[in-house]
């Protein structure tokens, strides 16, 4: 059969590149910067472009043992240290060590006069001879363009910029340029057309007070990338780069299913619970018990020594944890034993883009299988309905690819048509449970149904639950004519139906008696007339018997007269009886 | 300016190249013409000792620098232009023209 249409050419060497250590980059550049290259870095102040060179820089001394030397343009070598050693960086102990080497070149304008022809070569010594000192392999500039601000005569600024990745590429170092962004153009000074091999654009927006940065790459030769924005965040371990995960739905599944903790629950998921690794909403109104189902869930989990990580937004963990042992659940114990971390924050905190940044990298460190979410609905308070639900899309693609549970709570409002939900990621999960209030007779009581469940045969009963010391109950359904009965109206129909039972069995008892006083009877008669029959027969046989020994005593009688008589003994006087030829036969 | 003050030039160079020979030939015939005696010129090359060029943040080459009298003063370029040359080195004052 033909291979697949988009493979590339075998014969085409595959690009070597250098890996940058920046979590998230080196998926989206398919490996790295290109090696041997010269790399731009482009963007606004502010926007990390130093930062994530010096990263490059130092991972590639400390992970990848390749020695660097960064020129710094604009900032001291003190000013930098101090800069990256928020991040954890230990600038000052690698220079000591010898694997990086910082130089301060100042270029200030007033401090120079120019007198006629000159060349850069000045530079290029100092390159060369930091390169030489610890043999580097990569080389920061940061930032290139300060030479503009400081030299005046572009002519030989540009001649000299052009000889100086030449010559980079000649020392076969991979090279990281940084250029501020300019109006309309990727950089001020056009610095993009001397590197040409890799272009990555660094923006930090500021959107209704919410910041959030992005990174995209503009053009990577000889690479297939993703031309899309991928967010990142600059925490205390570094840049970490949110790469977009797989929105090709290739997504393993598994037949595995995990209990959801509360076990009549269990049975209307086709007796055995939620399917692993899918995504399990629960949505309801204010108090209807979705934070309560959660506990359960991951209670369950913690048990099972499976590690649950609670994303919070509207409740501290104190108060959840507080909240739920009043329900009889204690996750106290399960966060001592580090099986369940609860990360809570405000969702107006952050972009959406940093939120789910945040998210995956909180989960790539303490890899759990529950993950829940509780409620996804606050995240509407930072990005429009679109993006939110774009957002919740790519966590659950995450989240499923990970094989993890993913277990989000919604809050509807209360006169909203419940199965409609803001966020509407109704049709990404593939377990929905909707609980709701029936409100009926003067109260309002607790029900939940599973509205959806795929790859499951599922209970499509409302079935009426308490919150009670305990957990979870749910309670047995009674179906009145408006409905499920809940609460008092349950309560009544209960006592109704056992009071109807009640007498039923009374009924039964009676006419079994009834029956029994019946048979006596009849048995009392069987027995009067059997004997009745007896003694009839007892008489007749007697008559019987009397007759016989006449009929016997008349015979001998005869025959005693015959035999006295001496009379013809040849010819029987009488003709034989049955009765006493049996007589005879049995003397 | 007193007659005893002493100037102190350093002129970086990059090996033989044509910059820096013209550069230095400049250089002499301009402190004889206005220094005279009263300077040194120290000719520092870079090839030969390029841990030297991060001290005095050289980047362009040829580069003058005037360590004293102070302040510090940079000239770049191979000092073709004697105006700006004396300029540089406060020699003359700058014009209005600049």
């Amino acid at each position: 059969m033909a291979k697949a249409v988009n493979s590339k050419s075998p014969k085409h060497p595959r690009l070597p590149k250098a890996p940058t250590g920046i979590q998230g980059l080196d998926e989206i550049t398919d490996g790295g910067f290109p090696r041997g290259r010269p790399t731009l870095i482009c963007g606004s102040a502010g926007c990390g472009k130093t930062l994530m060179a010096m990263e490059f820089l130092i991972r590639g001394a400390t992970e990848y043992g390749e020695p660097g030397v960064f020129m710094a343009f604009e900032e001291t070598s003190e000013e930098l240290a101090q800069n990256v050693s928020s991040l954890g960086f230990d600038l000052d102990k690698l220079i000591a060590d010898k694997q990086v080497v910082v130089d301060y070149v100042r270029v200030e304008r007033n401090e120079i006069e120019e007198t006629g022809d000159y060349d850069l070569e000045g530079l290029f010594v100092r390159l060369g001879y930091a390169i030489d000192t610890v043999g580097a392999k990569r080389v920061v500039l940061d930032t290139i363009e300060a030479l503009f601000g400081g030299l005046s005569n572009q002519g030989i600024l540009r001649a000299e910029l052009r000889r100086l990745f030449r010559w980079l590429k000649d020392k076969g170092v991979t090279a990281v340029i940084t250029g501020e962004r300019g109006d309309g153009e990727l950089t001020r000074h056009g610095l993009e057309e001397y590197v040409s091999d890799c272009v990555v654009f660094l923006d930090h927006r500021v959107i209704e007070q919410v910041s959030t940065r992005r990174i995209r790459i503009v053009k990577y030769r000889g690479t297939v990338h993703g031309t899309n924005e991928y967010p990142f965040l600059i925490d205390e371990d570094g840049i970490s780069v949110l790469p977009i995960t797989s929105l090709g739905l290739q997504h393993v599944v598994t037949d595995d299913r995990i209990p959801s903790g509360v076990t009549r629950l269990d049975a209307m998921l086709g007796g055995k619970g939620y399917f692993r690794a899918s995504t399990i909403l629960v949505s309801g109104t204010a108090g209807s018990g979705k934070s309560s189902l959660a506990a359960h869930f991951i209670d369950a989990a913690c048990r099972r020594k499976e590690k649950c990580l609670y994303f919070a937004f509207e409740e501290s963990p104190a108060q959840i944890v507080r909240n739920m042992r009043s329900i009889g659940i204690d996750l106290e114990p399960w966060v001592t034993k580090d099986l369940l971390r609860f990360r809570a924050m405000r969702s107006s905190m952050h972009g959406l883009e940093m939120h789910l940044a945040t998210i995956h990298k909180i989960i790539r460190d303490y890899r759990p299988s529950v993950v829940v979410v509780d409620p996804v609905g606050s995240l509407l308070q930072v990005g429009s309905l679109k993006d939110t639900t774009a957002m919740l899309t790519r966590l659950t693609d995450f989240l499923k690819s990970e094989g993890i549970t993913a277990f989000f709570t919604n809050l509807t409002a209360g006169d909203q048509a419940l199965e409609t939900s803001d966020v509407d990621i109704s049709s990404l999960v593939d377990t929905w449970l909707l609980l709701r209030d029936i409100e009926l007779g003067g109260e309002r009581n607790r029900a939940m149904y599973v509205l959806k469940s795929r790859g499951m045969a599922h209970s499509n009963q409302i079935r009426e639950f308490v919150l009670t010391n305990h957990g979870i109950d749910l309670l047995d359904v009674y179906l009145g004519p408006e409905g499920v009965l809940t609460g008092s109206a349950r309560l009544s129909q209960e006592a109704r139906e056992k009071a109807a039972d009640a007498a039923r069995r009374d009924t039964v008892a009676g006419r079994l008696r009834e029956l029994e006083v019946k048979r006596e009877a009849l048995e009392a008669r069987i027995g009067a007339l059997r004997m009745e029959f007896e003694a009839t027969e007892h008489a007749t046989r007697q008559g019987i018997d009397r007759d016989q020994a006449h009929d016997d005593a008349m015979l001998r009688h005869r025959e005693a007269m015959a035999a006295s008589r001496r009379a013809d003994q040849a010819v029987p006087a009488t003709p034989p009886t049955p009765t006493s030829k049996r007589q005879r036969g049995a003397r | 300016m007193t007659e005893a003050e002493r100037w102190q030039l350093r002129l970086y160079v990059a090996g033989k190249s044509p910059k820096s020979m013209a550069a230095f030939a400049n250089l002499t015939k301009l402190c004889e013409e206005h220094l005279a005696d009263r300077y040194t010129i120290e000719v520092i090359d870079l090839i030969e000792h390029p841990q030297l060029a991060a001290g005095d943040q050289i980047v362009a080459i040829p580069t003058l620098v005037r360590k004293l009298p102070e302040p510090l003063r940079r000239i770049v370029g191979d000092l073709s232009n004697t105006e700006r040359t004396l300029i540089g080195l406060q020699l003359r004052p700058a014009t209005s023209s600049d």
